[in-house]
C-alpha cells in the first residue's frame, strides 16, 4: 500500500495541484481527441452518404459483393475485444497486475484477429478485381455503371482502411500499457492510461459498429432497380 | 553605439534557466515552445513574403516577361500554403497562446505540455516535406489544391504538398485541444469564466474550430493523395466522383480556418484597447460571446466559396444570409473596442498603433466580405483582385496587425526587454501606409475585371499595379524593421519591468521574463478582468534602468 501511494504521488506532473485535477485534464483531453476522431471519419461518412443517395444502384451492386459472414465475425470479435478491454480498465483500478495484463493481451489477441479476418477480406476483394484502380474490373452488370461501384470500393477501403490503421495503433498502445503493467507502474491510485486507451479502443469499435452496417447490410437485400 | 545593458543582479527565469540545445528542443515549458514557434513562423513568414514580393514584380509590368505562367502559378500557391497553414494559422495561438494562455489564467503549464512540444515537432516535419515539394520541383494548385486539377492534371508535387499539410494539420489539432482542456481545468482559484481575459475567449473560440474543423480538411487532404495515387474517382468527374464535394470538404475547414487565425488576432485587440484607453473593455461579457457567435456561425457559411460552382440558387441563398449573421458578432466586437476608446484616456504607444490600424483595415475587409457574401455581387467580382484585396485586408490588415501589436505588447514579458519606440512607431506607419498602398488599389483593380491568378494583364490595369507593387515595397521594409530592432533588442533594449504598460492581467503580476512555473505561489484571483479604475489609482510603475 505504503509503495503503491509513492507511484501515485511520483505519477503526478508538476503542473498540476492533485491527482484528481490530472485525471480529469487527461480524460477531457481524450474525449476532445475523440470528438476530432469523429470529425475525421465524419468527412468520409458524408461523401458515403452523398455517393449513397446519387448512385444507389451501384450501392447496392458494391454491397452485394461483401462477405456478410466474415463481416459479423468481426463485429463479434471486436464486441468481445471491448468486453476484454472494460475487463482490463476495471483490474487495473482494483490494482490487480495479473488479470489487468490477461486482458490488455487478450484484448490485442482480439484485434490481432480482427485484422487477419479484414486481410482475408481485401484478399477476397482483389482476386475478384473490386480493389479500385487499373485493376478494376466489376463483373457484375444492371442498371448501374461500374465506375460508380469503384467509387463505393473507393470509400470502402478508405473507410475500413482507416479504421484498421486506428486497430494497428490501438494494439501498438496496448502492447505498451502491456509493458507498463509488466513492470507494476499502474495501481488503484494511477491507472488513467489504461483507462483512455479503453476510451480509444471502444471508439475504434463503434466506428465498426457504423461501418458494417452501412457497408455490408443496410442495401445487400435491396433490389436493383 | 550603444552598450549592452544587463540586469544588475540577473534573476532565475525561463529564459536562463538552462542554456543547452538540449534544454530548448526537448523543452515542455510552454513559453520556450512559444519561442521555437515564433523563430519557425518567422523564417516562414519572410519565405512566404519572398514568394509575394516576386508576384508583384511580376505583375509590374503588364507583360508576363518575368516568369514563365507555370512558374507564376507556382509562385502564388507556395506564396497561399506558406502564409496560410504555417504563418497565419499558427500566428497568434501557437506563439502568444502558447506564451500567454497558461499565465493569463494563473497555471502552471499548458494541459499537456509533451503533447505542446510534440505539436510543435509535427509542424516542423510539415514543414520540412512542404518546403522539401517546394525545392523539388514545386506545388502549382493553389492553396486550395481544387480537384480535379490537384488529382489529375497538376503534374506537380501534389502529393507530398499535401502530405506536408496534413501532418502540420495536427499540430494544429493539438494546440487547440491543450488550450480547449486547460482553459477548462487548469484555471486559478478565483478565476472564473467571466473574469478570463478576452484574449483566452478568443483563443477558446478559434481552438473548438481547430479542434473540430482541421480534422475534415485532414481525411480530405488524404482522399485527394490516395485519389491521385490509386487513381480512385472520388472527387473525379470522368469517374463519376463530384468535385463539388472536395468543395465542400474543403471550405468546411478553411473558411472556419479564417476565424482560427482572426479570432486570436481579435482578442490581442481587445487586451490592447483596454490596456492603452486606460478603461475597462466596453461590454466584456457581449465581446466574449461574439468570440463564440462567431465560431459557431463560422462553421455554417462555407458554402459562400462556391456561389458560382454550380450549387443549387436555394443553398446559396441560405449560406448567403448566414454570411450576413456573421458580420453581426464581428461588429459588435468593433464597436466595442470603438466605445471603448471613447471617453478613454489614450495612449499612442505602438500597440496601440497596430490596434486602431487593425480596427480600420478590418473594418474594410469585414466589409467587403458582405459585398462578396451577396450573390449578384459575388458573381461579379469572384476570382477577381477584388477578393485578393478582401481577403488580404482580413488577413494581413486583421491577423498580422494583431499579430505584431501582440508581440510588441508582451515582448518585454517574453524577453524582459523593451523594444525602441521610435522605430517601432515608425515601422506601424510604414506598415499602414505600405498596407494601404499595395491592397486598396487591389480592389479597384478587381472591381473593373482583373482576375486573379494570372501573370499577365492587360496594359489599362498597370497603373494601378505599379502603386500596389510600390506598396508591398514599402510593406516588406515595415515588417523587416521589426526583425532588425527586436534582435536589437534582445541585448541592447532597456530592461522591462515587471508591468511596464501598467496593464491588468495574470501575465504583468510575475516577473518579465517569467519563471518556468510562471508564479512563485499559485495566485488567487479577486478582482474582474481589466480592472483599470483600480490600477489608474496606482502610480506608474517606472521602468527599471
Amino acid at each position: 500500500m505504503h509503495s503503491s501511494q509513492q507511484t501515485a504521488v511520483h505519477a503526478l506532473r508538476h503542473h498540476f495541484a492533485d491527482m484528481e485535477q490530472q485525471h480529469e485534464t487527461v480524460s477531457m483531453g481524450m474525449w476532445l481527441f475523440l470528438v476530432t476522431e469523429i470529425m475525421f471519419f465524419g468527412g468520409m461518412f458524408c461523401a458515403y452518404l452523398v455517393y449513397r443517395v446519387a448512385y444507389y444502384n451501384a450501392w447496392v451492386a458494391g454491397s452485394q459483393q461483401m462477405n456478410i459472414l466474415l463481416g459479423a465475425v468481426n463485429t463479434a470479435v471486436l464486441i468481445c475485444s471491448s468486453v476484454t478491454m472494460v475487463l482490463a480498465v476495471h483490474f487495473a483500478k482494483l490494482g490487480n497486475r495479473r488479470l489487468l495484463i490477461i486482458f490488455l493481451v487478450a484484448t490485442m489477441a482480439l484485434g490481432v484477429v480482427f485484422l487477419g479476418v479484414k486481410a482475408v477480406e481485401y484478399h477476397e476483394h482483389w482476386a475478384a478485381h473490386e480493389v479500385p484502380g487499373p485493376n478494376f474490373n466489376f463483373h457484375e452488370t444492371g442498371n448501374f455503371d461500374p465506375r460508380h461501384v469503384q467509387i463505393f470500393f473507393s470509400l470502402y477501403f478508405a473507410m475500413t482502411g482507416m479504421h484498421a490503421l486506428h486497430m494497428i495503433i490501438g494494439i501498438g498502445v496496448l502492447a505498451w500499457l502491456t509493458l507498463r503493467a509488466v513492470r507494476g507502474q499502474f495501481t488503484e491510485h494511477y491507472n488513467s492510461p489504461v483507462e483512455m486507451t479503453g476510451l480509444y479502443w471502444h471508439f475504434v469499435d463503434v466506428v465498426w459498429i457504423y461501418l458494417f452496417p452501412l457497408l455490408y447490410l443496410i442495401s445487400h437485400k435491396h433490389m436493383l432497380t | 553605439m550603444a552598450t549592452a545593458v544587463t540586469l544588475p543582479e540577473e534573476r532565475t527565469n525561463y529564459l536562463n534557466a538552462d542554456y543547452g540545445i538540449k534544454s530548448w528542443l526537448l523543452t515542455t515549458d510552454h513559453k520556450r515552445i512559444a519561442i521555437l514557434y515564433l523563430i519557425t513562423i518567422t523564417a516562414f513568414f519572410f519565405l512566404g513574403g519572398f514568394f509575394a514580393m516576386l508576384i508583384r514584380l511580376e505583375l509590374l509590368t503588364p507583360a508576363g516577361d518575368m516568369v514563365q505562367a507555370d512558374t507564376y502559378n507556382k509562385l502564388f500557391t507556395m506564396h497561399g500554403v506558406i502564409m496560410v497553414f504555417f504563418f497565419l494559422i499558427p500566428s497568434v495561438p501557437a506563439v502568444l497562446g502558447n506564451f500567454l494562455v497558461p499565465i493569463m489564467i494563473g497555471a502552471k503549464d499548458l494541459a499537456f505540455p509533451k503533447i505542446n512540444l510534440a505539436s510543435w515537432y509535427i509542424f516542423m516535419i510539415g514543414g520540412v516535406i512542404t518546403l522539401y515539394a517546394m525545392l523539388t520541383g514545386g506545388l502549382d494548385t493553389g492553396w486550395t489544391f481544387y480537384t480535379p486539377f490537384s488529382t489529375t492534371f497538376s503534374n506537380t508535387n501534389v502529393v507530398t504538398g499535401a502530405i506536408g499539410v496534413f501532418i502540420n494539420g495536427f499540430s494544429s489539432i493539438f494546440t487547440g485541444l491543450n488550450f480547449i482542456v486547460t482553459v477548462h481545468r487548469m484555471r486559478a482559484p478565483g478565476m472564473t469564466w467571466r473574469r478570463l481575459p478576452l484574449f483566452i475567449w478568443s483563443n477558446y473560440a478559434a481552438a473548438v474550430i481547430m479542434v473540430l474543423g482541421t480534422p475534415v480538411v485532414a481525411i480530405t487532404i488524404v482522399l485527394v493523395a490516395l485519389e491521385r495515387v490509386f487513381h480512385l474517382g472520388i472527387f473525379n468527374a470522368q469517374l463519376g466522383g463530384d468535385p463539388l464535394l472536395f468543395q465542400h470538404l474543403f471550405w468546411f475547414y478553411s473558411h472556419p480556418a479564417v476565424y482560427i487565425m482572426i479570432l486570436p488576432s481579435m482578442g490581442v485587440i481587445s487586451e490592447l484597447m483596454a490596456c492603452f484607453s486606460r478603461k475597462r473593455i466596453f461590454g466584456y461579457d457581449f465581446v466574449a460571446l461574439a468570440s463564440i457567435a462567431i465560431a459557431v456561425l463560422g462553421f455554417l457559411v462555407w458554402a459562400h466559396h462556391m456561389f458560382v460552382s454550380g450549387i443549387s440558387v436555394y443553398a446559396a441563398m441560405v449560406f448567403s444570409l448566414i454570411t450576413f449573421f456573421v458580420a453581426i458578432p464581428s461588429a459588435i466586437k468593433v464597436f466595442n473596442w470603438t466605445a471603448t476608446m471613447y471617453k478613454g484616456s489614450i495612449r499612442l504607444q505602438t500597440p496601440m498603433l497596430y490596434a486602431i490600424g487593425f480596427i480600420g483595415l478590418f473594418v474594410i475587409g469585414g466589409m467587403t466580405g458582405l459585398f462578396l457574401g451577396a450573390l449578384g455581387v459575388d458573381v461579379h467580382v469572384h476570382d477577381t483582385y477584388f477578393v485578393v484585396a478582401h481577403f488580404h485586408y482580413v488577413m494581413v490588415g486583421g491577423v498580422v496587425m494583431g499579430y505584431l501589436g501582440g508581440l510588441h505588447f508582451w515582448w518585454p514579458k517574453m524577453t524582459g526587454r523593451m523594444y525602441p519606440e521610435f522605430w517601432a512607431k515608425l515601422s506601424a506607419l510604414l506598415v499602414f501606409v505600405g498596407f494601404n498602398l499595395t491592397f486598396f488599389p487591389q480592389f479597384v483593380v478587381g472591381y473593373v475585371g482583373m482576375p486573379r491568378r494570372y501573370h499577365a494583364y492587360p496594359p489599362e490595369y498597370q497603373v494601378l499595379n505599379v502603386l500596389s507593387t510600390a506598396g508591398a515595397s514599402v510593406l516588406a521594409v515595415g515588417y523587416l524593421l521589426p526583425m532588425i530592432y527586436f534582435v536589437w533588442s534582445l541585448r541592447y533594449g532597456k530592461v522591462a519591468s515587471e508591468n511596464p504598460w501598467n496593464a491588468s492581467g495574470l501575465e504583468w503580476m510575475t516577473q518579465s521574463p517569467p519563471t518556468t512555473f510562471n508564479f512563485d505561489q499559485t495566485p488567487v484571483v479577486t478582482w474582474e478582468a481589466y480592472n483599470y479604475d483600480d490600477l489608474n489609482k496606482r502610480e506608474e510603475v517606472p521602468v527599471a534602468q
